[in-house]
């Protein structure tokens, strides 16, 4: 028997484009906890989906408890004992918790008919003797995020899984459920499973992990003893250089008020209403941070005030002006910037060259116009030239590369140089550092604060709670459409916070005084 | 390092990155297979290219002088492909499929021999038929425009409809201008008639100004102006267009609006273009509203691939007539033309073999590390 029980041994995975891994090398330990850490598109799901056989990799070999296997599909990685935990729950929302688990296997007795109370008894097992907490017979509709990811953790259990890897599990998580997920992780260990968690987040790191592998852009950089090293050596293993955590942040000069929201109320396009009540008012100077989990209306909040969405009742009024039924244009025009969440879907258009993307947003106005009245793509070029050189946006052909060739880092730049070169009074920020390296993130970042600093007023959408403490003076915390508590820069840590957000997803309507 | 990589680049390579190239190509594809055809049939295949050479170049073979009105009759057929190409391209490029040109075609030739048959004639009485060709066919896409913009009906079906009752309407509406028999109506006044251009022999006449003109526009709007900004913006991204204030319903209306203005004008031209005497009663459809597919397809909805695909389906339309005369099936130049839209097809076909190419590049640069 080997000590491994995971090999993986110069494994090469080609994607159009990209080589995804490069020659990796890695070696976990039976009983192990072991990180996978690097930034997003380094290669790490990659080299997971590869162990789960999700993909075949075009050269390696991979060796389970020493045993060489080729994994061709998930069934031959879940028949060797290996279980994953995406990120993206695979779960049937009607359904019971254990029918979910038993799905595909379901016991039956020998007549054929339907066992379900032995699965029941079995998952009440598994769950106690780990400490899950999930009950057999609740929907999945019925019960938390948190315990979704249980039951996907059960169902690696039930399967008696040796190996069991997390894709970053703590994304869609409050901060008490990512404490309740590590408790968890502890006890496998304990019970002599061995564990792979894929995540770009140190703390976690730190946390939970014996031994921690980095990769950097689709190359193996080095596996270390977590204990040996540094929140800050491991931050620049990863991005190959060194990392300032802190953002040195100004005084703030708070002014009037710009944006004034109110009663606000808007519902999705399945006419279900996300955004219920919901007052809030953002001053010149200061940044609004929007603090909650993923889906408590953040989205309908951001597109109800820039006017993809219509309101259904309340006010939204910007500099003194009312712009709650005015038309997308005229908003921009009155003065509303916005950095859409999805970058691809609302922010920019692709096949564009990014000289056409910088003016999309005003290229109707006279002075895009020569004077025959036909546009003026030179001036177009120069706007552009003048923002890629401004915000460092590395591309191929200057100011005539297709905007969806470049990097998401560069693409986020190109959108937030348009946003912030139109000058608006109120600038709708929103995840504006998911997916970027972190080169990129601090660029926007502090690009962020200097505008910040410049008199803006900007509201921060944000599922990164660091991000949130970090930039904002005033912190909202979201749930359910509601604003449950606005508090200032320092008042509140990361666990109040986390209990805000989680709050009232368990108690509905319960307030919590700010 | 970077820089070598670039030079050492393939022809294939560079083919596959070409448009136009590919646009060729397809063409070059379809001419292979329809020769083989007409091998196959037992036919020479070199009196089908003679014939399309003598419609290219005006050459009569038999007796080795010049026959200019091939030359003639090749424009004047070209001229409804053009504009129905232009017809089905610019929605393309809002990212609409517009199937309707041919309805549009209809109710523009239906507004042209009203007006040409109604109005007493005056001398200039065909530039008000070719205007009332141009409302009736901009009416008829704008409609679909509407619906599609503010309702999210799909084109497509909105199209199909409306050409079927284009042909109807066409047909009631003639019946009862001045002369309607069951095939045709009184005879056209003079006045109404395009006037021949030329080569006077054949059918080519003035409409030819309008169809450069109708290209000038169409490279004009889509390239320089702000309409054409917003529309390709639309096209390629409704969201991202709407969510940056561009007004996208303006964007597909205008775009159809526009489109059925070429259309009509294409049945205006037909119409009045010499070929026929009395106004039509019409039992079926022209077919160049859906030639126009094609056409775009081939010119890959550019001004200039539209107007160089729309001469090549004009050359093997006159070509059918020599083809006949030398024994060989004209039917072999409609194949051509679907063999070009299959292989049209080849487009993303080509694409899936690019990204192949890249990746196996790729593979082979990471492994000989």
């Amino acid at each position: 028997m080997s000590d491994y029980a995971i090999e993986m041994l110069n494994i090469t995975k080609t994607f159009p484009g990209i080589i995804a891994n490069d020659n990796i090398t890695i070696r976990v330990k039976d009983n192990e906890v072991h990180a996978l850490l690097g930034e997003n598109g380094a290669g790490k799901s990659t080299l997971m989906s590869i162990l789960f056989g999700a993909y075949v990799a075009d050269n390696g070999i991979i060796k389970i408890f020493g045993k060489e296997e080729k994994i061709k599909n998930p069934n031959i990685a879940t028949n060797l004992g290996i279980g994953m935990v995406h990120q993206h729950f695979k779960l049937v929302h009607n359904y019971t918790v254990t029918e979910n688990i038993v799905l595909g296997r379901e016991p039956r007795n020998k007549f054929g008919i339907l066992q379900i109370g032995i699965a029941e008894k079995k998952v009440q097992e598994l769950s106690d003797k780990y400490g899950l907490m999930v009950d057999p017979k609740a929907k999945i509709d019925d019960i938390s995020v948190g315990q979704q990811q249980r039951v996907e953790i059960l169902k690696t259990l039930y399967s008696n899984s040796k190996i069991i890897i997390f894709d970053e599990p703590t994304a869609v998580l409050t901060p008490q459920e990512v404490d309740e997920l590590m408790e968890i992780i502890r006890k496998l260990k304990k019970e002599g499973k061995t564990i792979i968690l894929i995540t770009h987040k140190l703390k976690e790191i730190k946390a939970v992990c014996d031994k921690c592998s980095v990769l950097r852009r689709g190359k193996y950089i080095d596996t270390v003893d977590v204990a040996d090293v540094s929140e800050n050596e491991l931050a620049s293993m990863m991005v190959g250089r060194p990392v300032k955590f802190d953002i040195t942040k100004n005084p703030i000069k708070r002014g009037k008020v710009m944006l004034d929201v109110s009663h606000l109320t808007v519902k999705d396009h399945l006419h279900v209403e996300k955004v219920r009540d919901l007052t809030l008012q953002i001053h010149k100077g200061e940044i609004l941070g929007i603090a909650g989990v993923d889906g408590n209306g953040q989205s309908e909040l951001l597109m109800g005030l820039c006017g993809m969405l219509p309101v259904s009742s309340g006010t939204i009024i910007l500099d003194g002006e009312d712009i709650t039924h005015k038309t997308i244009k005229q908003r921009i025009e009155i003065g509303l910037g916005h950095v859409p969440e999805d970058r691809h879907k609302y922010g920019m258009i692709k096949e564009f060259t990014l000289s056409e993307n910088a003016v999309l947003k005003d290229f109707y106005k006279p002075k895009y116009s020569t004077k025959y009245k036909t546009l003026n793509f030179p001036l177009f070029k120069e706007i552009a030239t003048q923002e890629i050189e401004e915000f460092d946006i590395r591309t191929g052909l200057g100011a005539d590369t297709v905007a969806g060739s470049l990097s998401g880092g560069n693409q986020q730049k190109a959108i937030v140089a348009r946003e912030i070169s139109l000058s608006p009074k109120v600038l709708l920020i929103a995840q504006p550092t998911r997916g970027l390296d972190v080169g990129a993130i601090e660029f926007i970042r502090k690009r962020i604060l200097e505008e910040r600093d410049k008199g803006q007023a900007i509201l921060l959408v944000s599922f990164e709670l660091d991000e949130i403490m970090n930039l904002c003076d005033r912190i909202a915390a979201i749930s359910k459409g509601k604003i449950v508590g606005i508090f200032n820069d320092g008042e509140v840590n990361v666990r109040e916070i986390g209990l805000m957000m989680a709050s009232s997803e368990k108690n509905e309507g319960e307030k919590i005084e700010g | 390092m970077k820089d070598n990589t670039a030079e050492k680049k393939s022809f294939f390579d560079r083919l596959l990155d070409s448009d136009v190239m590919i646009s060729i190509l397809v063409v070059i594809l379809g001419f292979i297979v329809g020769t083989l055809l007409i091998a196959i049939v037992g036919k020479n295949p070199a009196d089908m290219f003679s014939s399309i050479f003598d419609s290219m170049f005006g050459m009569a073979r038999n007796n080795g002088t010049w026959n200019f009105r091939y030359i003639g009759e090749t424009f004047a057929y070209s001229m409804p492909y053009i504009l129905c190409g232009l017809a089905m391209g610019l929605p393309a490029r809002v990212g609409l499929f517009n199937i309707g040109a041919e309805g549009q075609y209809i109710m523009g030739m239906t507004a042209a021999q009203s007006v040409a048959l109604l109005v007493t004639p005056f001398p200039g009485l065909w530039v008000f038929c070719i205007i009332a060709a141009l409302i009736a066919g901009s009416l008829w896409g704008g409609i679909v425009g509407i619906l599609k913009a503010k309702y999210n009906v799909s084109e497509v079906v909105a199209t199909i409809m409306l050409n079927y009752i284009a042909l109807y309407s066409s047909r009631l509406i003639s019946f009862q201008l001045p002369g309607a028999t069951t095939y045709n109506t009184a005879t056209l006044p003079a006045f109404s008639k395009l006037t021949k251009f030329l080569i006077p022999t054949s059918n080519l006449n003035v409409g030819v100004f309008f169809v450069i003109i109708a290209v000038a526009v169409y490279y004009f709007v889509i390239n320089k102006t702000k309409l054409g900004f917003a529309m390709r913006a639309t096209g390629f991204n409704k969201n991202a267009s709407k969510c940056s204030g561009i007004s996208t319903v303006k964007s597909i209306t205008t775009s159809m609006l526009i489109a059925g203005a070429f259309a009509g004008m294409a049945g205006a031209i037909v119409l009045l273009g010499g070929a026929f005497p009395k106004g039509r009663i019409i039992t079926g459809m022209d077919n160049y509203g859906f030639m126009g597919i094609a056409v775009s397809l081939v010119g890959n909805n550019t001004a200039i691939g539209n107007l160089l695909a729309g001469i090549l389906f004009g050359i093997l339309k006159q070509s059918q007539s020599l083809m006949q005369s030398r024994n060989i099936p004209k039917e072999i130049t409609l194949i051509i033309q679907g063999l070009i839209v299959v292989f049209i097809s080849l487009r993303s076909g080509l694409e899936i073999i690019k990204q192949r190419r890249n990746t196996k590049k790729l593979r082979k640069e990471a492994l000989s590390k």
